[in-house]
């Protein structure tokens, strides 16, 4: 009786594209939007993701996240190096001076002072120039976007001088830095030249970058480190979810989202348990005729829920292959680089794809079942 | 019940609602179907025709009365029982068809097979092999919607014939169709579905096919008023005619 289901489903040719491409721009939407706002919190740690040389951040006790910096004290440092199991650790300063071109472009930058003996967090991703130039005086290497930004339309090139908080830098590498969550042009230079470009207070060491010894787990050494030091200590990926829960928590992005989801979600219920509805209200006649033939109640749940999944598994391939084109078409855009269709939303958008077909076919079955076959007599 | 009767009823009653709105379909009906005749219920509408055949197949239960179906008391039959019983003794031929408008006239006579889990092509073939005895073997492949009501019909008669039911039940089969179109399918009906091992039961009000009929029950108002039997083999005879008319 799948055959017949199927024939069923597929000869109403309007309905069936029409619940087709009901399921396919829900999936569309919940794959998109669900994504986007993924790649968005993801961005919230990209500065820290970037850093591969060290497992551990250590900042002030109050910190939440990357943005939120309180300066610690050059002792801090020894502290930290003080603590059983830390193999090395590092100075990291992070300023926002604003960045302005010849031509008078300016913005403000991401500035990330990296230790100046063993430049430690530097970019590993090259486009153009070397990170080791870094040593040179007044150097700085700036990501692909950020170069755009302020030099627009201009081709990738070395050697080019701005100016940041009014000092003169040398444009010595162009990175492939991950995109932060705001569009600012991410500038790595030494630490000693970075607080020189932001401008000298009494306290300048944003973070503490910690690699452990062998063989110490990195938990255990953020504990022993925040018992020690009184400082918070945290491993990339603790840092990471750190500031995916704050901007989580204290902006609107997820109610942005949470609101075009839950559209998407109740749209897709609605019209797609609106049309199988109709579908099924059409067909009660021979669905009655089928019950009285002796197909049961069972097999018909069957064949209406065949019709559903069908429905989905069509709608859902289609909805992921057109995310999944638009993703390729945007994933070298500046603005939406990094952002890709991820295999975890996926699988979350094909659960609620599930529930959605499950829920629409809920009130066709109803009505089947309900249905008594002795009704097909009344012509 | 006798050798030869298929369908045996005995002081059949249904009821409809309850209370003030308390509807007597059936008064207490008494009606024997024999094997290889094809046996008319005919009467007005409204007089209780197609809830009688409803209960005959267990669509519906009775509310007193005793029901025995090809030897069974379909009613002591649980539901599953019911519709495993339906599916390998009952044909239904419906006054609108109610063919599936997706499947063509070979897939839409295959039906009762797939249902009872045989092989698509195996059921698709045996399907086509009897439209094709019913004069569709040109049509097989068309869908509902290119054929007309008499071919439409002779797809539900494949459907109803296709998995040799002991019992045949036509509702209204001649009622959508025009007078030729809807004796070409009473002859059909005749010379394809009545067997020495099957019944027919045929209900209608349409006067112009009772020259099919071997026996002929009349129903009014709940009741069997009348039965004439042996009509097509010449050995006529009424039973409970106007002078012997069954009161309640």
């Amino acid at each position: 009786m799948n055959f017949v289901a199927l024939k069923m489903l597929t000869g109403d040719r309007a309905k069936y594209l029409g619940l087709v491409f009901t399921i396919a721009f829900c999936t569309f939407l919940l794959e998109n939007q669900s994504s986007i706002f993924a790649g968005i919190m993801k961005r919230t740690g990209s500065q820290i993701a970037d850093v591969t040389d060290a497992e551990i951040w250590v900042m002030d006790p109050k910190t939440e996240y990357f943005d939120q910096t309180k300066r610690l004290k050059d002792t801090d440092l020894a502290r930290v190096r003080g603590v059983d199991g830390v193999g090395w650790a590092v100075k990291l300063f992070k300023g926002n001076p604003v960045a302005r071109t010849v031509n008078g472009k300016f913005d403000v930058s991401i500035c990330l002072g990296l230790d100046d003996a063993t430049l430690t967090g530097a970019p590993r991703k090259m486009l153009l120039g070397s990170w080791e130039r870094l040593r040179e005086p007044d150097s700085v290497v700036i990501d692909k976007a950020g170069y755009v930004l302020l030099f627009p339309g201009e081709a990738l090139q070395l050697d080019r001088t701005l100016e940041l908080n009014d000092h003169r830098a040398t444009i010595v590498g162009i990175s492939d830095a991950s995109a932060p969550f705001a569009s600012y042009p991410v500038m790595h230079t030494r630490y000693s030249q970075a607080v020189n470009f932001v401008g000298r207070e009494r306290t300048e060491l944003s973070f503490i970058l910690v690699q452990p010894q062998a063989g110490v787990n990195d938990e255990e050494l953020c504990r022993r480190i925040e018992a020690q030091t009184g400082l918070r200590a945290r491993t990339s990926d603790q840092f990471r979810w750190d500031c995916i829960r704050y901007y989580m928590n204290n902006t609107g992005i997820p109610v942005n989202f949470g609101i075009t989801i839950s559209i998407a979600l109740i749209v897709g219920v609605v019209v797609a348990g609106q049309t199988f509805y109709i579908f099924t209200i059409e067909n009660l006649k021979q669905f009655g005729a089928l019950k009285a033939i002796g197909v049961t109640n069972w097999r018909i749940t069957g064949m209406i829920l065949l019709q559903a999944l069908t429905v989905g598994a069509i709608g859902f391939s289609l909805g992921s292959g057109l995310c999944a084109a638009f993703f390729a078409i945007t994933l070298n855009n500046l603005p939406t680089r990094g952002l890709v269709l991820m295999w975890q939303n996926a699988i979350g958008t094909g659960i609620a794809i599930f529930v959605v077909v499950v829920l629409a076919s809920l009130i066709s079955i109803r009505r089947v079942l309900v249905l008594e076959p002795a009704e097909v007599f009344r012509g | 019940m006798s050798a030869g009767i298929a369908v045996e009823c005995r002081g059949v009653r249904k009821e409809f609602g309850n209370g003030g709105g308390k509807v007597l379909a059936l008064r207490g009906v008494d009606l024997d179907v024999s094997y290889g005749a094809m046996t008319l219920l005919v009467g007005p509408s409204g007089c209780g025709k197609t809830t009688l055949l409803s209960v005959i197949t267990g669509l519906l239960n009775s509310n007193g009365g005793e029901v025995r179906v090809l030897g069974e008391d379909v009613e002591r039959l649980s539901g599953s029982e019911q519709i495993v019983f339906r599916r390998r003794n009952l044909g239904f031929v419906f006054q609108q068809y109610n063919l599936l408008p997706a499947l063509t006239a070979a897939e839409n006579g295959a039906v009762p097979l797939l249902a009872a889990g045989v092989s698509r092509r195996k059921a698709v073939e045996e399907a086509k092999h009897l439209l094709d005895t019913l004069g569709m073997g040109n049509r097989a492949d068309a869908l509902p919607k290119q054929l007309s009501g008499g071919q439409q019909q002779r797809v539900a008669l494949a459907r109803a014939l296709i998995h040799k039911p002991r019992l045949l039940v036509c509702d209204e089969p001649t009622a959508a169709l025009d007078a030729d179109t809807g004796y070409a399918v009473m002859e059909l009906l005749a010379a394809e579905a009545v067997r020495p091992e099957r019944a027919v039961i045929v209900v209608t009000h349409d006067s112009r096919i009772f020259s099919f009929a071997d026996t002929i029950a009349r129903m009014d108002d709940g009741r069997i008023i009348g039965i004439q039997s042996g009509l097509r083999n010449g050995n006529q005879h009424a039973v409970g005619s106007q002078e012997t008319q069954k009161k309640e």
